[in-house]
């Protein structure tokens, strides 16, 4: 039997439970965007993303999500969003830069989305 | 004897950070947001607490998926808020106040609540952007209490449930009442309310559950226990389950609380933003 197998969640629409399997899935992926902390990381991913990568282990499948910054890719790699926001910062994009990326929106249609619900 | 005079909540979204970093207080974005506050500083200034029981969700800075403890105390003299990664302003160290952190630490596990304690923790967004809010200017205020942060897991599932934390916050009002000096303390429930800010889901906001969380909260916290962790990440969005900050922070307040304040406002950033002053029986 596999982790997986073990059912301990429901199955909400557009959302990934973040559990152990998850977890252990993006260890690498999240342990690289810990990293990015610190400013003296930032600059070396920038610098050859490449060799960062490499170095924290990533999978192939991981590395071309970070290349394309595909948000979705990421989680779907095992990414989690509170360390995948340390990327994305990296590039200076916003949280509504990442939503509508995921969403398939401009981040001006994203951001009139939020406003919406407030109506 | 340490006496527990009142609960504050707030969202601690990163973007605040920047919007008082910038002195947007007036911008018309910002203003509905802003406007929240100004009752909770009054009731601030009249009561000056000695102690702010800062509690919080870490967002991978003190943090890492090595070691994820479900809930961690700060044990140290003061609490660094270092670089996150993406460029909101950081701050001079919040001083800590040790020697009760450390009663609080020996009265939860005496509880059965077996915390992990933390003689460092740097402490982000989550921590710093409450104090800024709550106390204008930060270090420049010099009623700014001494701050313990405690941080509860909402990165990584399993996290704990909706009575685990209500539960918290009922032993940590003991672990506090029993400490013998004078002193007044405030307790922070910071985070939320609704959001999501990951999969295709993101943006989800839902007033209708903040409002009813907002209501609930005051005189029937019992009831939110009911709410199951799954329910709560379809009803609040994946990350509006920081709502278990507020739920500690509620059972740490007793019985009865008069709700004095609260302010509710959607959007800021990507979330539904609530406020609320909750004061103990018998603080006038």
């Amino acid at each position: 039997m596999e982790l997986q197998d073990l059912d301990h969640h429901v199955h909400i629409e557009g959302t990934t439970i973040f559990d152990g399997e998850m977890a252990m899935k993006g260890y690498a992926l999240n342990k690289m965007c810990f990293s990015f902390n610190k400013a003296v990381a930032r600059d070396a991913y920038l610098a050859d993303p490449e060799a960062y990568m490499e170095k924290f282990g990533l999978n192939e499948d991981q590395k071309q999500a970070c290349r394309d910054k595909n948000v979705l890719a990421m989680i779907a790699a095992g990414g989690n969003i509170y360390y995948l926001a340390k990327f994305a910062g990296i590039f200076k994009l916003s949280v509504q830069d990442v939503g509508a990326q995921q969403t398939g929106m401009t981040t001006e249609e994203f951001k009139e989305k939020l406003l919406r619900q407030g109506d | 004897m340490a006496k527990i005079i009142g609960g504050l909540t707030t969202s601690h979204i990163p973007a605040v950070g920047n919007a008082i970093a910038n002195e947007m207080y007036d911008d018309p974005y910002w203003k509905p947001f802003f406007d929240g506050y100004p009752p909770v500083w009054e009731w601030l200034d009249k009561h000056k607490p000695d102690v702010a029981i800062n509690i919080y969700n870490d967002h991978g800075l003190g943090f890492f998926l090595d070691k994820m403890p479900t809930f961690a105390i700060g044990a140290a003299h003061e609490y660094v808020n270092e670089d996150e990664g993406w460029g909101i302003p950081q701050l001079p160290p919040f001083p800590g106040d040790a020697k009760l952190s450390w009663h609080i630490i020996e009265g939860m596990v005496a509880r059965e609540f077996d915390i992990t304690s933390c003689q460092e923790l740097p402490v982000d967004h989550g921590f710093t952007v409450p104090m800024q809010l709550f106390w204008r200017g930060a270090h420049a205020n010099p009623d700014m209490p001494r701050a313990i942060p405690i941080s509860a897991n909402t990165v990584q599932h399993p996290i704990p449930t909706l009575k685990r934390a209500l539960d918290f916050g009922k032993a940590l009002r003991k672990s506090i009442e029993s400490y013998p000096e004078d002193i007044k303390v405030v307790i922070l429930g910071t985070g939320g309310l609704s959001h999501q800010l990951d999969g295709e889901r993101a943006g989800f906001i839902n007033r209708e559950f903040d409002t009813y969380c907002m209501e609930k909260i005051i005189d029937d916290p019992e009831e939110l226990t009911k709410i199951t962790r799954m329910e709560l990440v379809e009803k609040a969005g994946a990350q509006g389950t920081e709502f278990l900050m507020w739920m500690m922070m509620r059972g740490a307040l007793g019985d009865n609380v008069k709700a004095l304040h609260k302010n509710y406002h959607i959007p800021i950033s990507n979330t539904g933003a609530g406020t609320m002053l909750l004061e103990c029986e018998g603080v006038d």
